[in-house]
C-alpha cells in the first residue's frame, strides 16, 4: 500500500455533501429535533470546522452522516452523497441509501472516525499492534501477517510515535499518544473524508497543538478532508479552512474561517466569537451570551437563539430564518441564517467589512511564493 | 447588594483594604506516596510522587490570583491544601498572618471556601438548591430559625444572579443548567461568609458562551465584596482577563509569576512561553516562539534541576545541575530561570522575553 503522493486530483470538488439531513431522537410527539434540515459540504482536502455548543447537535449530525447513530436516534430526512472517484465527480453513493455491505465497505476505507476522548476508545486488553492489524485484516484480507504489520509499523511512524510502542498496551500510552494512536487507525486505510469529533478536548494545550499539527501536515501530505468538530471555536479559527457554527440543530452560519473570525454575520457567532478572551491588547470587560443554551426538548419559537440575541425582532420569534448568502455583498462563498439580514439597518457589529485575505492555514502546505500577508491588526 | 436586611449576609472582607494579605501559602509541598497491592492484602511502597514543591502564593483583598499549568502541574494539589482537604507535606499557610491550627480549623473552613470544577458532581441530586444553601448558613451559624435561613437563601441567590430567587430556592439539581449549577456552588461556598474563596477550575466544564458570565460574577464579588480568590485553571487566556496576578506551574514547581498582562506579555519562561504558543490564537500574526516537544514529566523521579529542562530549546548545563533561585524580572515579576540570571543571560542566545508579543 502506498500512500498517495501529495494532493489528490480534483482539490476543491465536493467528496463528501449532507443535504437536508435532519435527525430526531425518539419517534411521535416526544421526538426531539437534534439535526433539522442541516446542509454541509465538504471537499477534496478541505478542512471544515463545526462549531457549537453542548446539546447544538454536531456530533449527532456527524454520526447521522455516517449512519452510526444508535437507538432512539433516527434519521427522517436527508442524503449524505459521497463520491468516491475524484476523477468521476457524477459518481456518487448516498450513504442514507446504501446496503449493509456497501455502507460496511465505505466505512474506514473511505470515511474514517476519530471517536471522542481516546481514552475509552481503544481496548485495553489489546497491543497496540493487534488493534491497528485487527482494522487492516478486516477490510484487507488478502494482506499478509507481515505486510500487516509493516503497515501498522507505518502507520506509528506516520503520527510520529516509535516503532517500539507497537507492542504498548493503551494503558502505558499518554492521552496524546492515544489520540495518536487513533488518528493511525482512523488513516489505516487511505480514507478520502476523516471525521474528528472533539479529538482534542480531554487534552493539554501543548498536545493539542502537537496533535492538531500532525493532523494539518497529514491532510497536507495525503490529501485527504476532514471534518473536525469541536466546541472551541478559537481553535477552529487556526486550523480549518470554513467554519459551520451550529445552533440549536441548525447551521446559523457558515464561512471561510478569516472571514467568520474578522466579520462574522450572525449574532450568534459574533457572541460566541467575544466569549473567547484574547492573549493580546487592552483588557477589555466582555460578557460572554446571556442565558443558556435551549432545551432542545423544548425549543424556542421561531429563530432559537432569539431569546438571547440582543438584536431580536418580532419576526424572529415567529418564523425561522433560513440559510441564505448575507445581505452585504461578498465574493466568498458564505451563509447565513438570521432575519437581520432582510432589514435596512445592520447592527455594526454585525456588518463589518470583510478582509481581503483568504482563510489561513496553521501550517504552510509547501513553501508559498511571495504572496505578502496581510498586516491583520489584532 | 439586595436582601441584607436579616444581618446574617454581612459583607465579610471589605474590612480588609484591597491588596491586603489574607491567606499566605510558604514553601507548600506534598508528597503523595504511591503503594502497590502486594499478596495477601499487604501493601507495598512504590515511591513518592512529588506533587507540589516548595509552591509560595499569597492570596489578597479583592484580588483574583490564577494558577495556570497543564493537568499533573500541581495546581489543584496546592488549592486542595489551601482549603485543608489534604495536609502538607512541608510549608506553612498562614490566614490573617496566623498559623492554622486544630482549634482554628473550623473558622479556618467559614473563612476559606472552595468551588469545585464540576458543578453536575459537586451537587447533591436529592437535595434542593435550598437544601444545599442552608446547610452551611446553620452549620456556621450565619441564620437561625426558619424565617431568618429563608431570607439568607434569597439573599444569596440574588447575589449570585439567580433571578428571581424564591424560585431557584425551590429547585433541584436536575432542573438547572450548568451555569446556574455553577452559581449555585458558588452561593454555597459564599454562605460560609468567607473572605477567600478558592475556585478549582470553575468554568471549565461550562459551555464556551455561559464561561464568561461566570468569571464576571467572581470577579464582582472581587471587586464589590472584596473577597480573595484563587482562579485555577489550564486556560491561560482566561486567566489573563480575569486574574490580577498569575503564577504559572509546571511539574509542581512554580516557574513564573507576576501581574497577569506582564506576564502574558512580556513571558520570562521558557515553560510559559510555550503554553502561550500553544493557546488557540487566531490573532497570532508572527511565527510561533518556540516548538512543543517530549511531554511531561514523571513526578515519581522528577528530572534534576529545572524541571524543565528535558523539554527545553534553550537548556544550559547548569540547568540539569540546579534548581534555578526566583530571579526578578519586572516589577513584582518573578521567573525561576537560569536563562535570566546575570551570568548566564549573555551565554546564550536567549529569546527576548517579549518574544510572544506580536508584531
Amino acid at each position: 500500500m502506498n500512500a498517495p503522493a501529495g494532493r489528490q486530483a480534483g482539490a476543491g470538488e465536493p467528496v463528501f455533501e449532507i443535504r437536508g439531513l435532519s435527525v430526531d431522537y425518539g419517534r411521535g410527539n416526544q421526538a426531539v429535533h437534534a439535526v433539522i434540515d442541516t446542509d454541509l459540504t465538504l471537499r477534496r482536502g478541505e478542512v471544515v470546522g463545526l462549531a457549537g455548543e453542548s446539546g447544538s447537535g454536531k456530533s449527532t449530525l456527524a454520526y447521522g452522516a455516517t449512519r452510526l447513530l444508535r437507538q432512539p436516534g433516527i434519521i427522517t430526512a436527508g442524503s449524505v452523497l459521497f463520491r468516491p472517484r475524484a476523477e468521476r465527480p457524477d459518481l456518487a453513493v448516498d450513504i442514507l441509501d446504501a446496503s449493509p455491505e456497501a455502507l460496511r465497505s465505505l466505512r474506514w476505507r473511505d470515511v474514517a472516525i476519530v471517536f471522542q476522548s481516546a481514552m475509552n476508545s481503544l481496548n485495553p486488553v489489546l497491543t497496540v499492534q493487534a488493534q491497528l492489524t485487527d482494522t487492516l485484516a478486516a477490510h484487507l484480507p488478502d494482506a499478509s501477517k507481515g505486510e500487516r504489520r509493516k503497515r501498522a509499523a507505518e502507520l506509528l511512524e506516520l503520527v510520529g510515535i516509535s516503532v517500539d510502542r507497537l507492542r504498548s498496551f493503551p494503558h502505558e500510552l499518554s492521552g496524546g499518544m492515544k489520540q495518536r494512536v487513533m488518528i493511525a487507525m482512523a488513516l489505516a486505510l487511505d480514507p478520502q473524508v476523516v471525521i474528528m469529533d472533539e479529538p482534542t478536548t480531554a487534552l493539554d494545550v501543548v498536545t493539542q497543538r502537537q496533535i492538531m499539527q500532525k493532523v494539518i501536515e497529514l491532510r497536507d501530505r495525503l490529501g485527504f478532508s476532514v471534518l473536525f468538530i469541536t466546541h472551541d471555536l478559537s481553535l477552529l479559527l487556526e486550523l480549518a479552512d470554513t467554519i459551520a457554527i451550529m445552533y440549536a440543530g441548525r447551521i446559523v452560519e457558515s464561512a471561510p474561517a478569516q472571514l467568520l473570525f474578522r466579520a462574522p454575520r450572525h449574532p450568534y457567532s459574533a457572541a460566541l466569537l467575544d466569549s473567547f478572551p484574547s492573549l493580546h491588547g487592552a483588557r477589555r470587560v466582555m460578557t460572554g451570551i446571556p442565558g443558556s443554551p435551549p432545551d432542545m426538548r423544548k425549543p424556542p419559537d421561531g429563530c432559537a437563539f432569539q431569546p438571547r440575541c440582543r438584536y431580536a425582532l418580532p419576526r424572529c420569534a415567529e418564523e425561522v430564518p433560513e440559510l441564505t448568502p448575507p445581505a452585504i455583498a461578498t465574493d466568498a462563498d458564505r451563509l447565513v441564517a438570521c432575519w437581520l439580514h432582510q432589514e435596512r439597518d445592520l447592527p455594526d457589529q454585525l456588518a463589518a467589512p470583510e478582509p481581503d485575505g483568504r482563510s489561513r492555514r496553521l501550517v504552510a502546505s509547501a513553501p508559498v511564493p511571495a504572496a505578502p500577508e496581510s498586516a491583520g491588526g489584532a | 447588594m439586595t436582601g441584607t436586611s436579616t444581618g446574617t449576609s454581612a459583607l465579610p472582607a471589605s474590612d480588609r483594604p484591597p491588596g491586603a494579605p489574607v491567606l499566605e501559602a510558604r514553601g507548600l509541598t506534598k508528597h503523595f506516596r504511591v503503594h502497590s497491592r502486594a499478596a495477601r492484602g499487604r501493601t507495598r511502597f512504590r515511591g513518592v510522587v512529588h506533587a507540589a514543591e516548595d509552591v509560595d502564593l499569597t492570596l489578597e483583598a479583592g484580588r483574583v490570583t490564577a494558577v495556570v499549568g497543564e493537568s499533573g502541574s500541581g495546581k489543584t494539589t496546592v488549592a486542595r491544601m489551601l482549603a485543608q482537604l489534604i495536609k502538607p507535606t512541608k510549608g506553612t499557610i498562614l490566614l490573617d498572618g496566623k498559623p492554622v491550627s486544630g482549634r482554628r480549623l473550623h473558622q479556618y473552613r467559614r473563612k476559606v471556601q472552595i468551588v469545585f470544577q464540576d458543578p453536575f458532581a459537586s451537587l447533591n441530586p436529592i437535595h434542593s438548591v435550598r437544601y444545599h444553601l442552608s446547610r452551611p448558613l446553620r452549620i456556621h451559624h450565619r441564620a437561625h430559625g426558619r424565617s431568618e435561613v429563608s431570607a439568607a437563601v434569597k439573599a444569596l441567590l440574588s447575589r449570585v444572579k439567580l433571578d428571581p430567587p424564591a424560585q431557584f430556592a425551590d429547585k433541584w439539581p436536575h432542573e438547572l443548567s450548568g451555569g446556574q449549577r455553577q452559581r449555585v456552588a458558588i452561593a454555597r461556598a459564599l454562605a460560609a461568609g468567607p473572605t477567600v474563596l478558592l475556585a478549582d477550575e470553575p468554568v471549565s466544564m461550562l459551555d464556551v458562551s455561559i464561561r464568561l458570565g461566570i468569571l464576571n460574577l467572581l470577579g464582582e464579588l472581587r471587586d464589590v465584596e472584596g473577597l480573595a480568590i484563587l482562579y485555577v485553571t489550564h486556560d491561560i487566556a482566561s486567566a489573563r482577563y480575569f486574574a490580577d496576578t498569575m503564577t504559572v506551574m509546571y511539574a509542581g514547581r512554580v516557574v513564573e509569576s507576576g501581574p497577569s498582562l506582564e506576564v502574558t506579555d512580556h513571558p520570562s519562561h521558557p515553560y510559559t512561553q510555550l503554553l502561550l504558543d500553544a493557546a488557540p490564537d487566531p490573532e497570532r500574526t508572527g511565527p510561533r516562539v518556540i516548538e512543543a516537544r517530549g511531554s511531561a514529566p514523571s513526578l515519581i523521579a522528577p528530572p534534576s534541576g529545572c524541571r524543565f529542562h528535558p523539554r527545553c530549546p534553550h537548556a544550559m548545563p547548569i540547568c540539569s545541575e540546579q534548581q534555578p533561585p526566583d530571579i526578578s524580572v519586572g516589577e513584582g515579576h518573578v521567573a525561576a530561570c537560569w536563562l535570566r540570571h546575570a551570568d548566564y543571560e549573555d551565554a546564550t542566545g536567549s529569546p527576548s522575553p517579549a518574544g510572544n508579543v506580536p508584531a
